[in-house]
């Protein structure tokens, strides 16, 4: 199994796509490769297409936000390959407002895979032709799983007996959500525990 | 006759025009709640368009605020069919990143809760996929058999169906004696049910009518559209995780993979069926071999598994282990794995972002039901609005997986 990985590894890199290849990480028995945003169709093309890569399942699409980050957003691609039984993992990194192609004329069953990357992240694909929300309410605003966007939401939704139909209104909490911190104070918090305030 | 054309004449041609119909989200063939807008000309599809996310419980976003032992109960909401084949790919990817090994006794348990998972899927997929195209018997011939397997999920975890039982590092406890004992006189019974079953509905006219050469993939549409799972091998792509690329201890048992021929619904329940026969052979392997490793240990007791009781009431580290355990829970080293197990609906997957604290980055989860619901309008256009509900009722669909 790992000589194989390194075989694929040495494949890939010396294939036509060498040049857009920004790093090649093997960890945990996973190849990842990391390309430039712009250079996805190519590299997806050259791994469906290519003899001795025909990674024609694609597994899954979705992102990961690093807020912290100057490009905040890891869109990450799975593909598998039933001939050579292998997957891949391609990332790319996209910046907040920065439109990401679509793959959708190499595989079909990106479309949904796109969908949901644009409704929970509101990254725009160039080239999809029915971006629309897709898992979340109809006339739903916000990106939810990006990580500045609370747990709790901003509006509920409940039936109102008066107006005879379901009412949006602003999330009411009776109490705070739950956010617990286990960062022990003995492994260096970087935070003032309350009652520690005073100095000396 | 000739009175009937005349009024055709007399509406003349512009008041002829497609209709748009909901199928469903309150529709007993919907299998829960999808809304398909279907495009109709006459009574052929000529666009589907499934909507979806309305069982969506943000389980990805709950996930980023919980400890890794924590989520694993929300793993049991997604497919709520066969809850441990979940749990299981869960599991997976945390002992990959923490290297953790799994003993046998605890492998050769998932191996057998597996297998019930997927004849408890197939079971309820195959029956109410004869419910959908007019039989009525089938499901309550299948439910009963449900209903004893899911005892042995409650008398192994307490629970009927949210069963919280693989854990990182192997099962919470072992099983006991006369559990295991009454699981192999059921496996040995379950066959002639199956035969039943298949006396019922194989050569059934109405039933072969209704799913004979109704939504037909090849293999080249298979991979394209991303199936996994029955979806390809009714395609006769011999494509299985647990033989191609194994995990836990699927390499020492003896099962075939069935496959059909021409990709359609009834070949997909045909290879349903099979599949049965194949798991409840599984399952009688793994219990000779649990019989061979009475007592041994069921879960790694390290860092990330809880101390034995008797421990526990003993010793100081370990009770001090054992409540920081369930407050804080473990940490997961930093880095990025994908972790698939082939679920009785297909390749299910959990790509999992750690950072390195006691709570997941990023939990993907990625469910074969996603990819094979988009494929609907592929599949239905050109069929009659009669076999969408057989199409659906073969893609088996459940919406705790598709909406998370």
């Amino acid at each position: 199994m790992e000589t194989a990985l390194d075989e694929l590894r040495e494949t890939i890199a010396a294939g036509r796509q060498a040049a857009s290849l920004v790093e090649v990480i093997t960890q945990v028995g996973e190849l990842t490769l990391v390309v430039p945003l712009a250079d996805i169709p190519a590299v997806v093309n050259y791994l469906r297409t290519d003899q001795n890569c025909r990674f024609t399942t694609l597994i899954d699409i979705t992102a990961v936000d690093w807020p912290a980050r100057e490009k905040r957003f890891d869109l990450v691609y799975h593909f598998l390959s039933m001939h050579l039984n292998q997957r891949v993992r391609v990332k790319a990194q996209v910046g907040e407002g920065e439109i990401a192609p679509s793959i959708l004329p190499e595989f079909p069953s990106a479309n949904w895979y796109e969908r949901e990357v644009f409704d929970m992240y509101g990254i725009l694909f160039s080239g999809h032709p029915d971006l629309r929300r897709l898992l979340t309410d109809y006339g739903f605003s916000g990106y939810p799983l990006r990580k500045d966007f609370p747990t709790t939401g901003y509006v509920e939704v409940r039936y109102s007996e008066e107006q005879k139909r379901v009412v949006y209104e602003p999330v009411k909490l009776t109490q705070e959500y739950r956010q617990f911190d286990f960062m022990s104070p003995w492994e260096g918090a970087d935070y003032i525990l309350p009652g520690d305030e005073k100095k000396g | 006759m000739d009175a009937k054309y005349d009024v055709v004449d007399t509406i003349g041609e512009q008041k002829i025009r497609n209709f748009n119909i909901n199928f469903g989200p309150q529709h007993p063939a919907a299998h829960g709640v999808l809304r398909l807008v279907l495009e109709l000309d006459g009574e052929i599809v000529e666009r589907c368009d499934p909507h979806i996310g309305l069982l969506h419980r943000g389980t990805e976003k709950l996930m980023e605020s919980r400890t890794y032992l924590q989520n694993l109960p929300y793993l049991d909401r997604l497919d709520y069919v066969a809850p441990m084949n979940q749990e299981h790919a869960w599991c997976l990817a945390i002992e990959r990143l923490t290297g953790t090994p799994v003993p046998r006794r605890g492998q050769l348990i998932r191996v057998l809760y597996s297998e019930i998972g997927r004849i408890l899927n197939h079971l309820l997929n195959v029956t109410t996929q004869a419910m959908d195209v007019g039989a009525l018997t089938p499901p309550l011939w299948g439910f009963e058999e449900r209903e004893k397997l899911m005892i042995f999920y409650e008398r192994a975890c307490g629970a009927r169906l949210h069963a919280a039982y693989f854990r990182p590092g192997g099962v919470h406890q072992d099983l006991p004696r006369d559990l295991i004992d009454d699981i192999g006189a059921w496996a040995a019974a379950f066959p002639a049910v199956l035969d039943d079953i298949h006396a019922l509905l194989t050569e059934n006219r109405i039933f072969k009518q209704r799913n004979v050469d109704i939504a037909v993939v090849s293999q080249e549409e298979c991979q394209a559209l991303g199936f996994s799972g029955v979806m390809v091998r009714g395609s006769g792509i011999t494509w299985d995780l647990r033989r191609a690329q194994p995990y836990e201890c699927y390499d020492e048992f003896d099962f075939k993979i069935p496959v059909g021929r021409n990709g359609d619904c009834y070949d997909r329940y045909l290879c349903r069926m099979a599949e049965m026969y194949e798991s409840t052979k599984i399952i009688v392997q793994a219990i000779a071999k649990l019989n061979e490793c009475e007592g041994e240990e069921v879960m790694t007791r390290g860092k990330i598994s809880p101390p034995r009781r008797g421990v526990m009431k003993s010793s100081m580290e370990a009770l001090i282990h054992h409540f920081k355990l369930y407050t804080e829970g473990f940490h997961v080293p930093a880095g990025e794995v994908y972790a698939a197990v082939e679920a009785p609906k297909g390749e299910f997957g959990v790509y999992l972002v750690a950072d390195g604290t006691n709570k997941p980055w990023r939990v993907k989860l990625r469910a074969p039901g996603f990819a094979h619901l988009q494929a609907m309008d592929h599949i239905c256009r050109g069929h009659m609005v009669a076999d969408v509900a057989a199409a659906l009722g073969s893609l088996d669909i459940v919406f705790g997986e598709v909406d998370r």
